[in-house]
């Protein structure tokens, strides 16, 4: 039996379409390298986790199964190690106009503790990296991709003003606790954080431990993200997980959970040959800025978001059972070329398999109907609204 | 009746002329949740080696490999159906396809399980 490995276990990696994206440090002829242990290392390692290698570190892809762990999610409560993601401080004066000759986000109207979904660009307007940035106070606290926190921070250092200086918080662990128990389970642990809304953060206590905790996570659910010093986070997840409505997490789970909510994965849904526009994240440059311009890549995304892009990121429904991953091509009626599969998989809610990819614009619209070609196979398929499973995150007073 | 292993992790079942293929269980586990399974038609030439069936967890897909030469049988269309039971019952119910040997004798160069055993302990 052969072993092809498709698709990556989670929201980042490296280029789009090598073939093992468990290829630990980023891919493109990457010789193995030494692995990170995580602080939960030897916690993974005691619940049964299978160990990757993933983003420089040994990750925990599943526990008792993907499908299972998937599931859980939707109708319980998962936790998730993310400790591989960057966690940085960056602060400085003027800090709000610093990070705008960066990045598409209104950081000067960014309001306290309220986390906003950003990009960071290149100056054709391709994206290096997609993030979270919280303002607390004077600072911005932004958590990148675990695969690319190296190179963001390269890329930031050597473009920020010299007042502005960026602290990558290598001490402290980031938790996720997601699914529709989530709010139930954390409020028994640390009181108050039901009170946050959907996009919304603060800071708590735990055993005399600092906190950063948001209302917000990749899969579709309602959930947290617990900022927590490394060396709390085992008695930490030890304290969540102690719930009955509570399962580890693996990536495989994480990946399909943010397939199934259409949540594009970094290195493969998102790299520098997609802008903003192509990838449908308009949504992250609000008015002001694109009336302003002054990110990189601007002339380019402007005339985008005025003229529609070239290609854009939609989601496919495939006929039959078998699943179409990414790399696979994206053809019109007559065998041509039109577009390319960048992430795709067996959805364990829909029992069906489901893709996200790139089409040519005028293919965009849902229920245009295409062929999918993997080795040589060919799969009928449809443009699919995303996402494929409803959100339902918990957005006060809506 | 007598089993074999494959370092692909193929078993097959020898009765008489004909064999039974699958993949064993440790490929099963390295394989986690299987969500499909393509298996052979009737009457396919199938030479050692040849690709002969397909089956796809979440996170990967995979070339079943005929460790025998011959024709096909039978495919298990109940794999087909329900790839689940590949995870469940690899080595039993969860097989792929019958095949009719051109030569018994091909088998003797696999593992038996015993072998396949301790090799799989030494990976």
């Amino acid at each position: 039996m052969s072993r092809e490995v498709h698709n990556g276990p989670t929201d980042e990696t490296q280029a789009r379409g090598t073939p093992y994206s468990g290829d630990p440090s980023g891919g493109k002829g990457a010789t193995p390298p030494d692995l990170d242990k995580l602080p939960l290392d030897s916690w993974h390692r005691s619940r049964g986790a299978r160990m990757v290698p993933f983003a420089g570190y040994e990750m925990p892809v599943q526990y008792e199964g993907i499908i299972a762990e998937h599931l859980w999610t939707r109708e319980n409560a998962g936790l998730f190690d993310v400790s591989h993601m960057g966690q940085l401080l960056v602060h400085g004066r003027d800090v709000e106009k610093a990070l705008e000759a960066l990045m598409p986000g209104d950081f000067q109207a960014a309001a306290d503790m309220k986390p906003k979904y950003s990009l960071l660009l290149d100056e054709e307007g391709g994206i290096i990296d997609d993030l979270m940035a919280t303002r607390r106070g004077d600072d911005f606290y932004i958590v990148v991709n675990g695969a690319t926190k190296i190179g963001d921070i390269g890329y930031m250092e050597k473009r920020l003003p010299a007042q502005v200086v960026i602290d990558h918080m290598k001490e402290q662990a980031l938790l996720a606790l997601q699914g529709p128990r989530a709010a139930e389970v954390l409020e028994t642990i640390v009181t108050g954080v039901s009170g946050l809304g959907f996009m919304q953060g603060g800071p708590f206590q735990w055993n005399g431990h600092k906190l950063w905790i948001s209302r917000s996570g990749y899969t579709g659910e309602d959930g947290f993200e617990i900022s927590v010093p490394s060396s709390a986070a085992a008695d930490l997840a030890d304290a969540i997980a102690a719930n009955e409505l509570v399962k580890p997490i693996g990536l495989g789970a994480r990946d399909s959970l943010r397939l199934e909510a259409g949540l594009p994965l970094y290195g493969h849904d998102l790299d520098d040959r997609t802008t903003p526009v192509m990838a449908g994240l308009t949504f992250a440059i609000n008015k002001r800025r694109r009336a302003d311009g002054g990110f990189p890549g601007a002339m380019r995304i402007l005339a985008e978001l005025q003229n529609g892009p070239v290609e854009k990121r939609v989601g496919f429904e495939i006929d039959g059972r078998q699943p179409v991953r990414e790399g696979a091509l994206v053809l019109d009626g007559e065998g041509n070329e039109v577009g390319k599969i960048t992430s795709g998989g067996f959805s364990p809610s829909l029992q069906r398999p489901i893709a996200m990819g790139y089409v040519a614009a005028p293919l965009a619209e849902p229920g245009t109907a295409l062929k999918l070609e993997q080795r040589g196979k060919l799969f009928d398929a449809r443009v699919a609204p995303m996402p494929f499973v409803p959100h339902r995150y918990h957005r006060k007073g809506a | 009746m007598s089993l074999y292993f494959t370092k692909e992790h193929e078993w097959v079942r020898v009765e008489g002329d004909t064999a039974t293929v699958g993949i064993s269980d440790h490929a099963q586990e390295q394989l986690g949740d299987i969500v499909f399974a393509e298996v052979p038609e009737t009457g396919k030439r199938l030479s050692k080696g040849q690709e002969a069936a397909v089956v796809e967890s979440v996170k990967a897909a995979s070339d079943v490999y005929s460790p025998v030469s011959g024709e096909v049988t039978q495919g298990n269309s109940k794999v087909a159906d329900d790839p689940s039971i590949v995870n469940s019952d690899p080595e039993g119910e969860g097989w792929f396809f019958k095949i009719r040997l051109d030569d018994p004798g091909e088998v003797e160069g696999l593992m038996d399980e015993a072998a396949y055993r301790d090799w799989l302990k030494t990976l």
